[in-house]
């Protein structure tokens, strides 16, 4: 497969921004990406939204970005996967430019939540499960993600509060992100002290839906001006797994079967083992998710995630660091717009761009996007071209 | 208003239909043209018996609009006696604290009411906790 590398990266900063328009945060950070590329321009632009049609009453995203980005003329598309939505962007990005048939591709994912309040947001969220069988009982993706961790409470031996180290190293690492929502460590105490959400889910177990967007130059290497002027990030990998959209349907709702495949097919066609990655953008949604992904993705055994974060594995100093600009959990959950946040992210680690979150020596990552419960799985591989 | 999306669906609200699969046996809940299990054709009607226990369950404080209403109300993840999970709500549960494994059956109740307060009722299966 030819090789595919990021040669431009926007993002804005993740929060309520209840004076700034769908549109604008999307073109904010589509000219940041271009800029950051040294003034590549797009041949087609992927936009990754999950309600747009619904919160801001906006369908057709792919050419309104283009439209108000300056790109009149070229390819324009969107595309939806729940909370995958940005990562399936980049992920049609990469094909495009894989296969020859566009030489410059703009990925942009862009999510606005504060256009609607409380209830609405929760009913739009539900759209994304199964409507006629899960949507239709009241039933959330946050109080899904609820349901999980009480059976993974069942038949793990988790420790009251043993998901804490999730979100805590979280926190601790948004300190560091300049456009994180949440730029405060949190204590343990606070963390305790929790407001119940949906039983055993409390409010710090719960990454917040906020407004962002980011955006990606993905081009082929030869097509890049002489002076480039950063170090290269190559997509070595990419791979979009599905499942059953209804938790119900599944055999074992506690293993993320489609996380799995997506790890191990990215891991394969990228030629590298699990030992060889150096970060792991992980989908922290939920901090009940970020352990079920790291077992999925074979960094822990089944029931033994959590473990992993008590011993302080996934801190910065860590063996496998995640959430290494803060996650989903203090960076913010702009829904379609989180897979590209974390492309920019590792992209920035790959760099040495990082800042005090700098990762040393980081030279490959693995990212990993889920829509609801992993019934998407979207994962790339990206690591420093040699 | 949807209703003929909801009237579609009635016979599955009110009496928990799915199918069972002509060529491996496997129940499915919801019914579908296609069995999960062998990828066979499956359209065979087949009514579940409305009993099972509680596989998962939680307690929704902040609803979605369309059940602000109900709020606090419990959603489980039930695990029928042929097989297969469904989600619903759990109902009539007084002073009954809940519990993984507790056996429940099938009731229909009120599950929403659609758009506005003149808005259509929607009915459909909920679970209790099991009378013997
Ligand atoms: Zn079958």
């Amino acid at each position: 497969m030819t090789d595919v590398v990021i040669a431009g990266i926007g993002q804005t900063r993740v929060g309520e921004f209840w004076d700034i328009s769908l549109r604008s945060l999307a073109v904010r950070a589509i000219l940041a990406a271009i800029k950051d590329s040294g003034g590549l321009r797009p041949q087609a632009l992927y936009a990754g939204n999950m309600l747009a049609a619904n919160l801001s009453r906006q369908a057709h995203l792919g050419t309104l970005l283009a439209d108000f980005s300056g790109l009149v003329g070229i390819e324009a598309e969107t595309l939806e996967a729940a909370g995958a939505s940005g990562a399936a962007a980049l992920r049609q990005g990469y094909l495009a430019v894989a296969s020859g048939l566009v030489d410059v591709a703009l990925v942009v994912g862009v999510e606005k939540y504060t256009d609607v309040i409380g209830p609405e947001i929760e009913a739009a969220l539900a759209t994304t499960t199964d409507s006629d069988f899960e949507a239709i009982h009241g039933l959330t993706p946050t109080s899904q993600a609820a349901l999980l961790m009480r059976r993974y409470q069942h038949e793990f031996d988790l420790p009251p509060n043993g998901l804490a180290e999730f979100v805590l190293t979280a926190h601790a690492n948004g300190a560091g992100n300049p456009n994180a929502m949440y730029r405060k460590p949190l204590s343990r105490e606070a963390y305790q002290k929790a407001e119940m959400v949906s039983e055993p889910l409390t409010l710090f177990d719960i990454a917040p839906n906020a407004d962002g967007a980011a955006a990606l130059i993905l081009t082929r290497p030869n097509l890049l001006p002489k002076d480039f002027a950063h170090p290269l990030v190559r997509i070595a990998a990419s791979a979009s797994v599905s499942d059953t959209l209804g938790l119900h349907n599944r055999p074992e709702p506690l293993w993320f079967a489609a996380a799995q495949a997506s790890v191990e097919q990215a891991l394969k066609k990228a030629g590298l083992s699990r030992e060889q990655i150096d970060l792991f953008e992980y989908y922290d949604a939920y901090s009940i998710y970020a352990a079920l992904s790291l077992e999925a993705a074979g960094f822990a055994a089944r029931g033994q995630g959590w473990k992993l974060a008590a011993e302080g594995a996934i801190g910065l100093q860590g063996k496998i660091p995640c959430a290494t600009m803060g996650g989903l959990k203090a960076r913010g959950n702009p829904g379609g717009a989180t897979g590209v946040y974390q492309a920019v992210e590792a992209t920035l680690q790959l760099r040495g761009q990082a800042g005090p979150n700098q990762i040393p020596k980081a030279r490959c990552a693995l990212i990993q996007a889920l829509g609801g419960p992993a019934a998407t799985a979207v994962t790339h591989v990206l690591t420093v071209a040699s | 208003m949807e209703i003929p999306r909801h009237w579609r669906l009635k016979q599955q609200r009110y009496s928990l239909v799915g199918e069972i699969c002509p060529h491996c046996q496997v129940k499915i809940f919801p019914p579908r043209d296609v069995c999960p299990n062998c990828g066979g054709e499956a359209n065979t009607p087949y009514t579940f018996s409305g009993r099972g226990e509680v596989y998962s369950y939680t307690t929704i404080y902040e609803a979605p609009a369309g059940f602000e209403d109900k709020a606090p109300y419990t959603v489980a993840l039930v695990k029928l006696d042929e097989g297969p999970l469904v989600t619903a709500q759990l109902t009539d549960l007084g002073d009954t604290p809940v519990e993984i494994g507790m056996p429940v059956e099938m009731v229909t109740r009120r599950l929403r009411q659609d758009g506005d307060e003149r808005g259509m009722l929607i009915y459909g299966y909920k679970f209790r906790p099991a009378m013997n």
